[in-house]
Order: structure tokens, then sequence, then C-alpha cells
């Protein structure tokens, strides 16, 4: 394969012996597909026509189309497409025969939707109480929001992150690319496998039930904490960062071409990097002894104040105007300052340090007559990095290959099945 | 089904931990409260940096009272070792042959000046499992780049979407990427674990956190790569809806978001802000039209949403099935019922906090529930503990070292 990414035979694999029947649509693709990248068997159950998850955007050339959702190819790679019916109690039949195979089943439904179609966990365990059934939902499978309308804004709403972000002048604002559900689809694969460790030591399988809002709460960092200890509520501050009630860190800052992160907040691990800011600036002469108002060395993490920072701001932002993202990059490579580009995905498809790890891939997409840049592998292993094995497949591009191949159905059932619109 | 109480999930799995601040710990904690035995190590010279950050226990910084360590590290044991003494490595070589997996997200060549590199630990014990999660990972012109998740918010896109257009881009709050890249790491490790204990084989699993959490924003990046397109900043809007974004409530900077995909919600916001004639106003009667008003629409709306209290509003619009949540602060958070439900804050108590909320896992297992057993421990704590009961030295043994410097 192309890129130095080695052909992985399946024993090399992590995850080789497990098969996955992953139901899920766009509330729950990453946790099969992670599965997937270790090594699983991932069997991607859609109904007929398709998925909803293929009418996510973006799309290839802009074409809303099924086989053309970047969204579908981004999360369906690394399994198997089939497509089945669960609402035609024939499918629903084919269902549990595949759950006799299985070792895990994902699914994002709503909670009780599964168990109305006779397909709950209790339905499932009774034909194979190994199963690790995980099910992802914004809130989880019951409580007070569990007929709630949920979605990207609203579930980072109620997760708490959307408070924290944002100019204060303006209202609060999500994160500008969709997190909600991916959040809840990484945790759902950590807890998949944590469930894997408990069935290999007894035999038994159990229900695992994600919550999405859990996930986005996790992910704000010390704000509970700090509501908890000190009572204090953050607020969003636009390039700031509230450290504590009083004291404060600057994150972005424009430089000459764009836009720089550089971590102005004080902390025995970030004094040399302040160190190394300095020394820059005075070699080019463009040094301030306001600067050294601070006392850098025994400022703690995250403790300063919002009247040191109207002290020592005004000289980095003059001298950070006068160079560009790419010469700050560099220059901070050097000196080992903690200052990074502000990445666009362009940026990100341009970064060397990624390109000289082989971290992209480049996918064929046959039916398109082309191939595709791809991010590579989440992880590296002493064997190489894992491998995109198979692009996302068409709709019921599999189904032969499983149905047939896999669960010994003959041609003419398949044909039948078809015709009666169960897969 | 047996009536037994079932073991924990984890029960047995064995991990060396030197990870710190935040990214590490998180991800250990997942192993500790599903009954792993974790032990950290730490050293007095050289604390974990989190011991240093807010808040604190009445806002007084003191290395042990620190919330941010508190909320990452419950249910482990601290064994505090001088990593710089001479005879430290015979007590780090007895804790490798006990381990399974050793875990460290240092900056690559830390663990490798301790000869702790992979290819020392196999040599230590043959099928260990190690696990590495520096920024950038081992290899390429950028590996030895220290950093924190603040600045991989900016490296993997996250930041550069964040906010409003034509303002300066939002780092989004937190260390992000370090809650993002945790769930990676526990689904590799125990997949890793796996693999061995049916080959017998160790692993090796060597994380770029840039690299795994650039998988939360895939389809930009598929974007740029077939149509050339780079995705900016836009606030809260979204190509297929209107209204959809955070509107002012009653209280002061309290806020709820309502995003309608449908004609269908649409009508039914207009009902619920008793205001049915804007969905047969031509600005907003279809989605086109209200696109096309969207600052007129927000005007609207806002000054209909700032009678309500946000919570009030979202009940009303959800009875009503238009998708709206409160925009929660942190106070919301601990009285958010579903949260409550959930249990998702739980109190333990510290020796020098005292009774404190952390945090519990997204996932709940049917069978073996996580538990929450102790809180995050003080620098030194299990420290003979692990000597005595885990390494199963004599208490001569275990005084010896201690005299001598090597445990602090």
């Amino acid at each position: 394969m192309k890129d130095g990414h080695a052909e992985q035979s399946s024993a090399d694999l992590l995850l080789g012996p497990y098969r996955v029947l992953d139901l899920t649509d766009e509330r729950g693709l990453l946790c099969g597909r992670i599965l997937g990248d270790l090594g699983a068997d991932v069997w991607q159950v859609e109904p007929p026509g398709g998925s909803s998850a293929r009418r996510q955007g973006p799309f290839h050339r802009d074409q809303a189309s099924p086989e053309r959702s970047l969204f579908w190819w981004a999360y369906a790679q690394n399994k198997r497409g089939i497509t089945l019916d669960l609402e035609t109690s024939a499918g629903q039949e084919l269902l549990r025969r595949l759950v006799g195979g299985a070792h895990f089943l994902i699914e994002s439904s709503d909670s009780g939707y599964l168990a109305r179609l006779g397909l709950g966990y209790d339905d499932l365990r009774a034909i194979s109480p190994a199963l690790v059934m995980v099910s992802i939902t914004a809130f989880g499978q019951d409580g007070p929001y569990v007929r709630y309308k949920d979605g990207e804004l609203v579930g980072m709403s109620l997760g708490g992150m959307v408070y924290l972000n944002g100019d204060p002048d303006l209202p609060p604002v999500q994160i500008g690319v969709p997190q909600f559900y991916q959040h809840g689809s990484a945790a759902g694969a950590a807890g998949a496998m944590i469930a894997h460790h408990a069935r290999q030591a007894t035999g038994e399988g159990q229900h695992v039930d994600v919550s999405c809002q859990q996930a986005v709460v996790r992910s704000i960092g010390n704000a509970p904490a700090s509501w908890d200890l000190e009572k204090a509520i953050f607020k969003r501050m636009g390039p700031y960062r509230a450290m504590s009630a009083t004291t404060f860190m600057r994150t972005t800052w424009q430089c000459k071409d764009g836009f720089v992160n550089f971590q102005l907040s004080g902390g025995r691990a970030a004094l040399p990097s302040i160190h190394a800011l300095v020394a820059w600036m005075e070699e080019s002469g463009m040094g301030d002894p306001a600067i050294h108002q601070v006392d850098w060395a025994s400022l703690r993490y995250g403790n300063l104040t919002k009247e040191m920072m109207a002290v020592v701001e005004p000289p980095i932002q003059r001298f950070l105007l006068t160079r560009t993202k790419d010469e700050l990059t560099r220059g901070a490579l050097e000196r080992r300052i903690f200052l990074f580009p502000v990445n666009s995905a362009r940026d990100i498809l341009e970064t060397d340090h990624l390109h000289a790890r082989n971290y992209f891939q480049q996918v064929e997409h046959p039916e398109l007559g082309q191939s595709v840049t791809y991010p590579g592998g989440f992880v590296m292993t002493d064997r190489g990095r894992l491998a995109i094995r198979r692009r996302a497949p068409a709709i019921g591009e599999h189904n032969v290959e499983i149905y047939c191949g896999e669960l010994g159905l003959t041609h003419a059932e398949l044909a039948a099945l078809k015709d009666a619109h169960v897969i | 089904m047996s009536s037994e109480p079932a073991r924990d999930a984890l029960a047995g799995l064995k991990v060396l931990d030197f990870c710190w601040v935040v990214a590490g710990p998180m991800a250990t904690r997942y192993l500790a409260v599903h009954g792993a035995a974790v032990v950290r190590i730490e050293s007095r010279h050289r604390p974990d940096v989190m011991r240093g950050a807010n808040p604190y226990r009445d806002g007084v910084p003191h290395p042990e009272r620190s919330g941010y360590y508190a909320w990452h590290n419950t249910d482990k044991y601290n064994f505090s070792l001088n990593m710089r003494h001479s005879r430290a490595r015979e007590v780090v070589h007895r804790l490798v042959r006990w381990a399974d997996v050793v875990t460290e997200n240092f900056t690559p060549g830390t663990m490798e000046e301790w000869a702790l590199g992979f290819d020392d630990l196999r040599k230590i014990k043959q099928e260990i499992i190690m696990v590495s999660a520096s920024m950038l990972g081992r290899g390429g012109p950028h590996a030895a780049q220290p950093g924190f998740g603040i600045v991989l918010t900016s490296l993997a896109g996250l930041t550069h979407v964040t906010g409003a257009p034509g303002r300066l881009p939002i780092t989004p709050f937190g260390a992000y990427t370090d809650f993002i890249v945790p769930k990676f790491i526990v689904a590799a490790t125990l997949a890793a674990v796996d693999h061995r204990n049916r080959t017998g084989r160790g692993v090796y699993l060597d994380f770029s956190q840039l690299e795994a959490v650039l998988h939360f924003v895939t389809p930009t990046l598929l974007d740029y790569a077939v149509n050339g397109r780079v995705k900016e900043r836009e606030g809260n809007r979204h190509p297929a809806a209107a209204p959809h974004g955070v509107y002012p409530c009653r209280a002061e900077d309290s806020w709820c978001a309502i995003a309608c995909f449908t004609e269908g919600e649409w009508a039914a916001l207009c009902d619920v802000l008793k205001r049915p004639e804007w969905a047969r106003d031509p600005r907003f009667a279809r989605l086109v039209a209200r696109k096309a008003h969207e600052e007129a629409l927000d005007a609207a709306l806002a000054e209909r949403t700032r009678e309500w209290p946000a919570r009030d509003l979202m009940v009303a619009l959800q009875g009503a099935g238009v998708p709206a949540g409160v925009v929660a602060d942190s106070r919301d958070l601990f009285e958010d019922p579903q949260l409550q439900h959930r249990g998702h804050f739980t109190v333990v108590d510290h020796p020098e906090l005292g009774p404190h909320a952390v945090d519990t896992p997204e996932f709940h297992l049917s069978r073996t529930p996580f538990r929450i057993r102790w809180s995050a421990p003080l620098l030194g704590q299990h420290t003979e503990h692990v000597c005595r009961e885990i390494l199963g030295m004599s208490e001569a043994e275990y005084l010896e070292l201690a005299a001598a410097g090597v445990l602090e």
C-alpha cells in the first residue's frame, strides 16, 4: 500500500478475532470505527436506502448524494456494509441471527426504540449472554431528558461547553465542528472494551449505556470543580481564559498574517517558554522592561492576574505582529517556546511534521476513479500505524459477501429478502 | 444469573502509571474506577504540575488541595519515588515485573533517559504493554516540542473554526483535547491487553495526541482534501437550520440554545413564544427566507426569549417538540436534573480538601458498574502499601529504601 502503510495480516490486528454489529447512525458511527481501526470486523447495518448519516455534509464536490457524504466516508471506514430493515419481522429475525455470531452490538437509536422491535438488550442477551451491547444517546437510556430532542448545539449547551466560549460582547458560541456525538461515540469504544475485558474473565456480556451529555461535561476542564470548591463561574472571555475567580491566561493572538496560540499563563512548566520568547524579543530589538515586572519564576500555573496581563501583553503583541505564522512557528520550535499556529484545515494537510510521520493515507475510491487523502490511524504500534484497510462501504456493498458468505443464506433467499424490501 | 455481586470489570489488571497533567491521568482513572490497580509514580522533586492548578479548597493554593488534580486521580495508588536516585531503577523494575501495562505521557525522550523506553521495558518483562501519549508522537521534526492540550486545540483545527467571523479565533475551553484522547487510549490499551492475553506478545502503543484528536474533525479535513474548502468561523450558524443559535433569557448572561431543523419545529417555536404570526411572515415562513433574514430573526426571537427563565423556556420548547437546551454554566450542571439522575457528580472525602465533588464515567456498565472507592491520593500516600502488599517487601527492606532516600 502507499505511504508506507503496511498491509497488516489479521493476526497482527489487535481485535482481529472479534465481530461488531454496528447499528448506529450519525450519532454513533465513530464508536464502531475505533473498534474497526483496532482490527475488529465491523458490519455496519443500514436501513435499505442508506443510513441517515449519509445525509451529513460536507459532500464530495458538493453533490449531496448518499455515496458522497464526507461525514460517512470519515466515520464508516474500516467497516463492511449491509442493509437491513429492522422494522420488518423478517429483518428482526435476520438481526437475531446476526447477533448470534457477534461479540459487540453498537446502536444509537432513541432509548426504547429497539426494545419496541423486540431487539432491546434483554431480548438480545437471551440470544447471546456474552454480547456486549453499547447504546450511545444524548442523555442516556432514562431520566428526565430521555425524550428531549438533541443535536450538536443543544447537546453542547447542556454539556456546559458553549457557555464557556465566545467573545464577551457576543452570545456564547459552539465549537465550529460537530463534537457532541463524537464524545459519546469515542467514550462508547472505551466502555465497550472495559465490558469486553470483563467478559473475557467471566463469559458474561452486559449493556453499556453512554451519555453524550456527560462526556461533554467531562471535557470542560476545571469548570465544575471550580464551582464546587471556589463557587467560581467561568465566563467566555474571547482570547482569554479564566483560571480562577481572579486569574487569567491568554491563548490566541494575531500575528502578521494570521493567528497563533501562545499560552501566557505562568507556572514552572511554562517558565522556560516565557524566558525564550523574551530573549527572542530582546534579540530583535523589541524587548520591554514591562515584561520583567511580573515575577515569572514564582508565578504558579494559571495565576496571572488581570493587572499583570495589562502590563505584559502590549509588548508581546507588538512583537508577534512583526512575524508571520510560519516564522513564529519555526522560531518557537528552535527556541522551545509554547507557541503554535492556529491551524486551518489547509494548514493541517500541509503540516510537515504529519507528513514526515506518514500520518496521512491515500485511500482509493475506485467508484470515483480517484484516491483521497485521509487522516491515518489514530495510534502507532510497535508494528506500525493502524491502517485504513477499506474505505467506507457503499449502500449494501457487502450484502452478498456477508449474508451468503458469512451467514449462509442462499442467493435465492437473498433475492427474496431484497424483493420484500428487507435488505 | 448469579446473585453474587459482580467483580469489577478490570479486576486483576495492573497498571504502572507515569502519567501526569490531564490526558494521561484521565485515561488511567477510567481504568482505576473500573477496578484496575493503578500505581501512580510521582516524585517530590517533580510532582504533577496539576498539584499547582486551580481550583483549591477555599481558593488557597496548596499541593494537596488542587481540585484539578483531585478530579482526575481518584482510586489510584500514589507511590513517591526519587527518580534521580541511583536505586530508583531497581524499584521501578520490580513494579514493571508486576504490571500488565506501563503508561506515560511525557515529552518523547523522558522515559528513554530513565532507561524505561519500550525496548528497555520488554527486557524486564517480555510481554509488557506500554502506552505513550506525547503531544506529537515519537519521530518527526517537532517530536520534542513540549506543550499542553490548550495548544493542541489550535494544531488540530478546532480553534480556527470557533468564534464569530471577523474576530480572533476562540480556543475551546479547558485543555480541550486532553478530554478527547483518553477515550482512544482506553479502547486501544484494552485491545492490546486482549491481544497479549491471546498471543503472549507485548504491544507498544505510541500515541500522538494530535493524530488521535484529528479524528474529531475528519470531515473538515476531507472537505479540504477533495473540495479545497477551508472551514471558517461561523459563530453558531448552521447551513441547514434557522433559527440556530443561543438566545438571551431573563437572568443576566443566561441563554437558551434553539435549533429548528424542520418547519414543524419552527411553527411550534412560534406557538410557544406566542408569535404565531411569525410562521406566516414572508421573511420567516420558510427556511430559505429565514436564512436570508437571519439577523432580523435572531433579534425578534431575542425580544421574546428575554422574558423567559432559560430552564422554563427549554422545558416549554422541548414539550412542544423543539430542540432546545439551557446554555449551562457550572452551577447549572450541578442542578441539571438529567445529570443528577445519572449521578454524574459524586462526593468523596479527601484528607486535605474535605468532602468534594468528582465526576464519574459517562458510560454505565449494567453488570460491572464503576466504583469510586477513594479520593485522589496524597503524594506518597500508598508508598508503603505498594511496597509491602504489592511488591511483597519485608518491613526492613521498605524502611531501608525509605531511609536511603529512594522512597520519599
